[in-house]
């Protein structure tokens, strides 16, 4: 599997001199098309910095970002952008669906608005739907789904189209714990397609469903579990 | 879990031989508690003795004999459901115990300690929600059970996280005056070592 996200030595510092604050420092992530990394650390430890910086939707003071293989750096801001729009899909713990459109129609949009013929990207919502077991809840408003089914279809819409990289925060937000295993499923499975996903959270339930945990601390990763992802077995990577 | 109570509840459902039982027994925890063969027979012997169940074939062995609850087992089942579990005082915490040797033990950094475990105990977590993941949705006795054990660690988590806070609250001054060895003088000792250090990195870069 190649590496669909690489942060290398990134650090990022807000503010300057003795007001300085170090929210990520020297931070290496690779991660694999098919696999999940959860990224755990309490408030405060740099995991949103972390995602946000993933996403190009904020550059690194020091650091390369390279997704599929592009460092996000030397493209220009209009490139930046739709590399987002096509390549990564964003999931948060309280992300709005769009009350006037149905579920399908929502995870159709952001095709749509990249230029896909209405059609079209309504037939690949149906497919990514289908696949993520929503199909029967495609003519649904949002106002008709349940907090677990929205939150599903807030993952199909990050994971429409040839997405490659996922990026969840908290994704299963205040959901019950029944409400909250259906999305990890659901994310589970979009990776298993050969999306490479990473998700922050604190929660060690919600980060045992990754293939792979890293342990942020004071901006830095001091630790991470060993990898149970695609490459473990091939590679012979053990617990050391 | 009551292996006795185990057995009352599987015959519950109907008469049943031994080792049916037995089987049915390792099937419905999810074949996470295992039984030896030898425990199924004493403990029928002894519901038995007690008037919990009853036998019809007294001339075979326990795996062939046939046997069924009675009212005073049904009513002994009914009386366990209801009762709180063991209410036997917390055992001495290996984990805190460790966390506090940790604590006054000069030269120790203890949120490495602290995170050594939070790791191993995380990846315990990944191996039980993994095999939930590969399971059937609907295989319930599975899903207990494994619920059972990823609530029970994620408690020793949050409690190290918790300890983790607390650590980073205290100033840095050690309770007692620890004498800095002389071949290291700049070396901080004990509590000290409580604040972020840039020493101990465990995997520093998270790709292997």
């Amino acid at each position: 599997m190649s590496a669909v996200l690489s942060l290398r030595q990134v650090s990022k510092v807000y503010g300057a001199g003795n007001a300085a604050v170090h929210a990520l420092r020297q931070v290496d992530l690779t991660v694999d098309g098919g696999e999940l990394v959860a990224v755990m650390g309490p408030s405060g430890s740099g995991k949103s910095t972390l995602l946000t910086i993933a996403g190009s939707l904020e550059e690194p003071t020091d650091g390369e970002v390279l997704v599929c293989g592009d460092d996000v750096s030397t493209m220009s801001t209009d490139a930046q952008a739709r590399m987002r729009r096509r390549a990564i899909g964003f999931v948060f713990q309280d992300l709005n669906l769009l009350a006037g459109l149905s579920a399908v129609e929502n995870v159709a949009l952001p095709l749509e608005l990249d230029g896909v013929g209405a059609r079209a990207a309504r037939a690949a919502g149906m497919r990514v739907l289908e696949e993520l077991g929503l199909a029967e809840r495609a003519a649904a408003f949002p106002d008709d789904l349940s907090g677990g089914e929205r939150q599903r279809v807030a993952i199909a819409r990050a994971v429409v189209g040839d997405r490659r990289l996922l990026l969840a925060d908290e994704p299963t937000g205040a959901l019950d714990s029944a409400n909250g295993e259906a999305v990890m499923r659901m994310l589970r499975a979009a990776c298993k397609r050969g999306i490479a996903g990473v998700m922050v959270t604190h929660d060690a339930q919600l980060a045992s469903w990754a293939d792979r945990v890293v342990f942020l601390r004071d901006g830095r990763i001091v630790d991470q579990t060993a990898s149970t992802g695609p490459d473990a077995m091939l590679a012979g990577d053990v617990a050391p | 879990m009551s292996i006795r109570h185990a057995l009352l509840a599987l015959l519950a459902e109907g008469s049943k031989y031994g080792l049916q039982l037995r089987q049915e027994f390792e099937a419905r925890t999810g074949e996470v508690w295992p039984l030896n063969v030898g425990q199924v027979y004493t403990t029928l012997q002894r519901l038995e003795r007690e008037g919990h169940v009853e036998s019809d074939e007294t001339e075979r062995d326990g795996a062939q004999r046939r046997y069924r609850i009675t009212v005073g087992g049904e009513r002994e089942l009914d009386r366990w459901l209801r009762t709180p579990p063991g209410a036997t005082p917390p055992p001495r915490d290996e984990l805190v115990i460790k966390v506090q040797v940790a604590v006054r033990l000069p030269g120790v950094d203890v949120r490495e300690i602290l995170q050594v475990h939070r790791r191993r105990l995380v990846e315990e977590m990944q191996r039980y929600t993994h095999l939930k993941a590969e399971a059937d949705p609907d295989d319930i006795a599975l899903g207990l059970v494994v619920d059972a054990e990823l609530f029970r660690l994620e408690a020793v988590v949050r409690w190290l996280d918790a300890a983790d806070a607390r650590l980073r609250r205290l100033p840095a001054t050690p309770p007692v005056a620890v004498e800095a060895a002389p071949s290291d003088p700049a070396r901080p000792s004990g509590p000290a070592d409580r604040e972020p250090t840039e020493s101990t990195p465990a995997r520093e870069g998270a790709r292997r």
